[in-house]
């Protein structure tokens, strides 16, 4: 119990120190996220008026957020599958980081969900016997249900292995390794979810298609590892945790796979859709070549198309994706040709024509984009800490008893370790 | 055209014995027993509580108590009544004059049904109008202030003609096999509802007129994650605002538009707000809510016909109970032809299209 007891506050000393670069790091993603709590006020007092959005595309760069975002948590599991199933052991050092990486995309999926209500005040009427739960008649419930045990599921491993690294005991897999292996299957489950969330509404036929939960696996498998294999270079680069070659030649791996397959799927659906041209086919044409003189969207997924081409062709060439210079080129490349597909190119061509057939444009404004970089910011403030706090438990700089010695080193050491630890 | 001839219905009189409801009162121990005491006692206190206090800040407990309120459906009638006086009391303070808000139930037997003479309208867009002053939506400047519930699509007639024959092939629309000698014509998908002509009927035109077409299986009932809008016993689907939280999920899965988001405040100038509004219907909407036409609940649960039937001036809109075989939607339902909107998607509309 005492172990339990001060494990909680050498944990959050340890995250809450750093050096300068640290602090400097910390207090620009926090400018960030004033900016957008402001935005969040405006919204819930003039209303979503000061969006872009309107009652014919009435999902926008929120809700593509919240799409790309599942991607990202259920893209952790491209970590934890390798290290627990094949026992992968470069995987399996740093398999924390992911569950780390995981419930931050979570929580920054919930962001996204209060950014997009229209009255997020009343949130509470989704909560089981205070208000009223529609399960299992509504997808969005469901939804809500898979994330949370989600969050719940990465919340108790990850941090229950950091508190037996921290205390030096031995990890009891009777309790362990069930989770961990549902962990995995929930992963799938979360993406697929949110993917009957648009799939299962007939209304609009652009996403009304079987193909859309493996297209979005395959998108969040791609994605997801991108951003891992970034935060790991970043992770190699400044602190004192060495992740080794294998676990990233490994996500390089995986996203070639991945991105090659959600590729094939979307030219599937556009020689689908567009060689027989029904109406149905609209939402896509708008968005390859615009409707009716609107072609708003036509820059983005041409240039969408291109970034995960050009990426797909860089993890392809063995010599390209081991080159630790180019690897971060190829995976922002496919991030964001994923995290426009996936956005922008999906969610709002949704709803171009709309039922009736009106064809309207969507420009989200200053103040949405600027809530959407600040519920990002709060995302990459709390993986910051989070993966701190990991990687020093991970490394033995923060472990049961060693709060003493740790102290009276941490004065002689001074400022220039702290600058060196600093993420 | 015949529009100035037909003299609008005097809503007080002639209405057919469907839509004539004498509230009956409805059994009081069946509706005690969905009383669910852990859901909304706390919020029968709040209310109570914040009515009884004599603050100078009426108005913030009102919406205080509002704020704590459970879903409509499964308050007890004495929690539902608390909910609708509150209700008058913001209203009538906000709007200035005396707003009443009922509570009318549906009535026993009634299956309302709808049916629409596309050949007959002419496009004067009258119902669209008398909708928005009757239902009390927002009428702003700016986009999204403006919220219109029925859409009256014009659509070209179109031709095909000899002259284009030769033109080749029609551009666009993918890999072609086909001939150029038409113009668009019957394609309801692609007409516009925001015209303001001369005069109507335009010669090159027809219209069909859409709104909520109150499906016996409404997706957008299906996809609400709290329920707060649903189906009632007289088949319309109603929303209750105070329970919506605005995920729109609705709207995405609605095939036919017809739900609107609240942007903002709906801009309602005080001397054009319809006072006599329902709990379920045209009681002023707050920011952020969803809402929809539902066949003006707060006239047809007290007889009267929808604003949109009474103001047709050439009678193309019907309204009645679709169990009563003498009603006039049954008689054309027997006797017309009928189809309805996107009936491969298996909504079951309630709202006929015929012709004659």
């Amino acid at each position: 119990m005492h172990k339990l007891m001060s494990f909680a506050p050498d944990y959050i000393f340890y995250i809450l120190k750093g050096g300068i670069k640290f602090y400097a790091w910390l207090g620009f993603l926090a400018v960030l996220i004033a900016f957008a709590l402001y935005g969040f006020y405006l919204q819930n007092t003039e209303g979503l008026i000061v969006t872009g959005l309107t009652s014919q595309i009435h999902d926008g760069l929120y809700f593509a957020n919240l799409v790309f975002l599942v991607g990202v948590a259920a893209g952790a599991v491209t970590i934890v599958f390798p290290a627990y199933v094949y026992h992968h052991k470069a995987m399996h050092e740093v398999t924390v980081l992911g569950e780390m990486l995981a419930m931050t995309a979570v929580i920054m999926v919930m962001l996204f969900v209060f950014a997009h209500m229209g009255r997020p005040d009343r949130l509470w009427h989704m909560i089981p016997y205070l208000g009223i739960y529609n399960m299992p008649g509504s997808m969005l419930a469901w939804d809500v249900l898979v994330l949370n045990v989600y969050l719940m599921l990465n919340m108790v491993c990850g941090f229950y292995f950091l508190y037996v690294k921290y205390s030096g005991g031995e990890i009891n897999k009777k309790f362990f390794m069930p989770l961990i292996y549902i962990s995995i299957v929930w992963a799938l489950s979360i993406h697929t979810v949110t993917a009957f969330l648009i799939s299962t509404l007939p209304a609009r036929p652009m996403w009304h298609h079987s193909m859309m939960p493996i297209r979005f696996i395959m998108t969040a498998f791609a994605a997801g590892p991108c951003l891992i294999i970034l935060v790991f270079l970043i992770i190699r680069k400044n602190t004192k945790l060495w992740i080794q070659d294998e676990a990233i030649n490994l996500l390089s791996l995986i996203i070639t796979w991945c991105l090659g397959i959600a590729l094939f799927l979307t030219l599937s659906e556009i020689v689908i859709e567009l060689y027989a041209r029904t109406e149905h086919a609209n939402g896509l044409y708008y968005l390859m070549f615009g409707l009716h003189g609107l072609t708003k969207l036509v820059p983005w997924f041409w240039g969408s198309l291109i970034a995960m081409l050009t990426a797909f062709v860089m993890f392809l060439i063995p010599s390209v994706r081991t080159n630790y210079k180019l690897l971060p080129i190829a995976c922002v490349l496919g991030f964001a040709g994923i995290w426009i597909e996936k956005g922008m190119g999906l969610i709002v061509p949704g709803f171009i024509p709309t039922p009736i057939g009106e064809v309207t444009e969507y420009y989200p404004t200053m103040i949405e984009i600027m809530m959407s970089i600040g519920c990002w910011a709060i995302g990459f403030f709390i993986l910051t800490l989070l993966l701190k706090g990991a990687i020093g438990i991970l490394l033995g700089e923060v472990r049961y008893g060693a709060g003493k010695a740790k102290k009276s080193n941490d004065v002689a050491s001074g400022a220039k370790s702290a600058a060196y630890e600093a993420l | 055209m015949t529009q100035n001839k037909i003299p609008l219905d005097d809503p007080s009189s002639g209405l057919p014995s469907e839509c004539q409801a004498q509230p009956e009162p409805k059994d009081s121990s069946e509706v005690d027993s969905r009383r669910d005491f852990l859901k909304t006692s706390a919020a029968s206190i709040l209310g109570a509580a914040a009515l009884m206090t004599q603050s100078d800040d009426a108005q913030a407990n009102i919406e205080w108590a509002e704020h704590f309120q459970g879903n409509y459906r499964l308050m007890t009638e004495q929690e539902k009544a608390e909910s609708r006086a509150r209700l008058e009391k913001r209203y009538s303070a906000e709007y200035g004059k005396e707003v009443t808000v009922d509570g009318t139930p549906a009535k026993e037997g009634v299956l309302l049904g709808y049916a629409l003479n596309i050949r007959k309208c002419i496009g004067c867009r009258r119902c669209v109008k008398a909708c928005v002053e009757e239902n009390n939506q927002s009428r702003g400047q700016k986009t999204g202030e403006t919220i219109e519930w029925i859409q009256v699509m014009k659509m070209a007639r179109g031709e095909f003609s000899k002259e284009k024959m030769n033109e080749g092939y029609p551009e666009g629309l993918g890999i072609q096999v086909g001939g150029n000698a038409y113009s668009p014509a019957g394609v309801v998908l692609e007409g516009e509802y925001f015209y303001e002509p001369k005069a109507v009927p335009e010669k090159e035109s027809t219209y069909m007129p859409i709104a909520c077409m109150q499906c016996e299986k409404p997706p957008c009932v299906k996809v609400c994650p709290v329920r707060t809008t649903y189906r009632e016993p007289d088949g319309v689907v109603v929303i209750d605002y105070n329970w919506c939280i605005g995920c729109r999920m609705c709207m995405s899965a609605c095939p036919y538009w017809a739900r609107r988001i609240n942007l903002t405040t709906p801009v309602l100038p005080k001397e054009a707000m319809n006072p006599k509004t329902h709990y379920l219907g045209n009681r002023p909407r707050m920011r952020g809510v969803v809402e929809k036409c539902t066949w003006c609940v707060q006239r047809n649960r007290v007889g009267r016909y929808p604003a949109c039937v009474e103001v047709c001036p050439v009678g193309a809109r019907k309204f009645g109970n679709l169990l009563d075989p003498e009603s006039e939607v049954s008689q054309i339902l027997a006797r017309k032809n009928v189809f309805r909107l996107k009936a491969e998607l298996n909504t079951f509309p309630k709202f006929f299209y015929f012709f004659d």
